[in-house]
């Protein structure tokens, strides 16, 4: 947005003033997450910047939060760390078990999420279906209606049904909550979607199916990956619906940060959040790379 | 044109076919149409004149209201469109973007479970064909307009129906690639015999490559017949209107002898017409004639030729042609085509001029 040679005196304030605004919303959006990192290198157990930390001495920062991470929960934290003492981790750490525990939630819950989100969406996009705008306003509802009421309901109806406490039951409702994220991508996919592609293949002598899998499944593809990495993250860092329906012995990522925040408040939350900060950016980026290549390859680039 | 019993000799034929959309009002109301096995028959009209709809109910993705559309003898109202084996070009190409050409083409015969050998035969055969067999690796989006067009005749040709429909294949193309593939796509559909139903609202297309054109509107047909014929005798004021350029001159038939009308202009000149939908004397009449067929100064023109005066409104030149509008028996809308020949007289605004025509080619329509 260069400035045009015949801009006024108040049009050149106003440009400058203009990027300062977009600066400060900006740092307003990032500072809290970017404040966590440094301070995750805390040699001290405080969640405040101290003077050596201040005045860049190496002694003031150190890895022990990350290391404690892994020690944490542990049977024998002290022992020498050999390949024992590594099964120990994988078998007994707290926020190991933790991260195991929300990858698997996350993974069923995204494929659950996408494959009926990808339907709702294909549906709905059929002009033929009546009481679309309801449908739709339904179906996305787990995005408005406050979590806790989500949640509420989910673990009465769960506790009758013999859902709550159970993997399956978490699955489920993550996969709820993930659902609006894939029906909203999908379908901002299939508002460019030319429907006379159907149509040429079906003239070109494709049944209904073959259609499906072979040209509207691969162009809708980016806009359903999409959706899955919402629903991905959605589920990885949903913490009251797991408080509701999930067992005592079901931690999640989220959920032991809670209660590390309630019972022993130490540094080793912040370098969680610090690693969950760059592994979302890195799954973040690839993903989207990923599919803008593949929009480039189909000439479909957004438009 | 009303042949509602089954013709033998038809290979498509829409028998009293309608076509609603809200159970309303027809879009199609009535068609009875018979084309023949090779036949390149056009239906040409404004939009929303129920000609796409034809096109549509034909491929399978609208259904005919009543009546029966059969192909090759057989009614085929209740097949769908994937198991018709026709193929179609659209407006707008509709090649999958995912694809490269080669995949594009080799879709519709590995849905036929066809074998590779033979897939990749015919996709390369198809692709020669429309010269485009260096681009077999590239996908649409790699393509101009142009070439992707040519991509999709091949694709609607690979797997050899006998029927193809096309849908305003070339709206999207520029003026000159539009003439050169309109001879392109009636040499292949000469060369290969298939049998053609085009659609367009574009009627020098219609007229430069049909063997016969239907010209629609209000969802009925207006004219069926070999585009000399829908040119030079239209049969009614619509179709002289849509089919190239005409003058009208507004009257009122004195008498009708002998196969001449002799027409009474509102202006007060009498001439000398072809009575086409005109009845009896006392109607009200357009006169209807192709600014070609005009003279200015006409001095060679036979004993019968009318002459009336003129005065000169505007002079274009359009290189080819000088194109003059006048003012002619009250009309001031009457143009005139003449040759840009050696010596070719430029008319000046406000001249006044002679011009005149044969009576064969003033026909009387309906007002």
């Amino acid at each position: 947005m260069a400035l045009p040679k015949h801009a006024d005196t108040l049009e050149r304030i106003w440009h400058y003033a203009y990027i300062v605004i977009c600066c400060l919303i900006f740092l307003f959006l990032i500072a809290p997450i970017l404040i966590v990192i440094p301070l995750s290198f805390n040699a001290e157990p405080y969640f405040t910047f101290t003077q050596k930390m201040l005045s860049l001495d190496p002694t003031g920062f150190s890895a022990r939060w990350y290391d404690l991470l892994l020690t944490f929960g542990m049977n024998n934290a002290e022992a020498p760390r050999d390949s024992s003492w590594w099964a120990d981790v994988w078998a007994n750490a707290a926020w190991v078990n933790a991260a195991k525990n929300s990858m698997i939630i996350g993974f069923f819950a995204t494929i659950l999420a996408t494959a009926l989100g990808t339907l709702a969406a294909l549906g709905l996009s059929r002009p033929e279906m009546p009481f679309r705008r309801a449908i739709m306003a339904i179906l996305i509802s787990p995005m408005i209606v406050p979590i806790i009421i989500t949640a509420t309901g989910l673990f009465f109806f769960y506790s009758k049904t013999g859902l709550a406490n159970t993997y399956f039951g978490i699955i489920l409702a993550h996969a709820t909550l993930g659902i609006p994220f894939v029906i909203i991508t999908v379908t901002a996919t299939l508002v460019g979607f030319d429907h006379s592609l159907t149509r040429a293949a079906a003239n070109l002598g494709a049944n209904p199916r073959t259609t499906f899998f072979k040209i509207t499944f691969p162009l809708i593809l980016p806009g359903a990956i999409s959706g899955a990495l919402f629903a991905f993250v959605t589920s990885f860092d949903e913490v009251v619906v797991v408080l509701f329906v999930a067992a005592h012995d079901q931690q999640t990522i989220p959920r032991q940060m809670w209660n590390g925040i309630r019972e022993q408040i130490s540094p080793a939350i912040l370098a969680v959040a610090t690693i969950l900060v760059v592994i979302s950016i890195a799954l973040l980026a690839t993903i989207e790379l990923l599919r803008r290549r593949s929009e480039k390859m189909r000439g479909m680039s957004p438009a | 044109m009303a042949a509602s019993a089954q013709d033998a000799s038809a290979f498509v034929q829409y028998d009293r076919v309608q076509k609603s959309y809200d159970g309303e009002t027809l879009v199609v109301k009535d068609l009875n149409l018979s084309i023949g096995k090779g036949e390149f028959l056009t239906m040409l009209g404004p939009s929303g004149s129920g000609k796409t709809t034809c096109l549509m109910m034909l491929a399978g993705f609208e259904t005919a209201t009543n009546g029966e559309i059969r192909l090759d003898g057989r009614e085929i109202n209740n097949i769908p469109p994937h198991k018709r084996g026709i193929g179609m070009v659209f407006q707008n190409y509709a090649l999958f973007p995912h694809m490269t050409i080669n995949e594009n083409l080799s879709f519709p015969l590995e849905v036929r479970g066809m074998g590779k050998d033979e897939r990749e035969e015919k996709v390369r055969r198809a692709l020669d064909m429309v010269e485009m067999g260096r681009f077999g690796a590239r996908r649409p989006a790699q393509l101009s307009g142009g070439q992707q067009q040519r991509v999709a005749l091949a694709r609607a040709l690979v797997f050899e129906p006998a029927l193809v429909l096309m849908d305003e294949p070339l709206g999207a193309l520029d003026k000159q690639l539009r003439e050169q593939m309109q001879f392109e796509i009636k040499h292949i559909s000469d060369r290969l015999g298939i049998t053609v139903v085009y659609v367009t609202h574009d009627q020098t297309e219609a007229l430069t490559m049909s063997d016969r054109v239907a010209v629609f509107e209000d969802g009925r047909i207006q004219q069926l017949a070999a585009p000399d014929e829908l040119y030079e005798r239209p049969c009614n004021s619509f179709v002289a209107q849509f089919i190239g350029e005409n003058n009208t001159l507004l009257g009122k038939v004195e008498n009708i002898q002998g196969g001449i009308a002799t027409v009474r202009l509102d202006s007060g000149d009498v001439i000398d017409t072809v009575p086409v939908n005109v009845e009896r004397a006392g109607d009200r009449t357009r006169v209807s004639i192709r600014p070609e067929r005009v003279e200015i100064n006409p001095g060679h023109l036979g004993a019968n030729a009318h002459t009336l005066e003129a005065e000169v409104q505007e002079f274009i030149y359009m290189g080819d042609v000088f194109r003059t509008r006048l003012k002619v028996a009250g009309s001031d809308d009457f143009i005139v085509k003449t040759r840009n020949q050696h010596n070719q007289q430029r008319l000046q605004p406000g001249q006044k001029v002679r011009i005149g025509w044969v009576p064969e080619d003033c026909r009387a329509l309906d007002a």
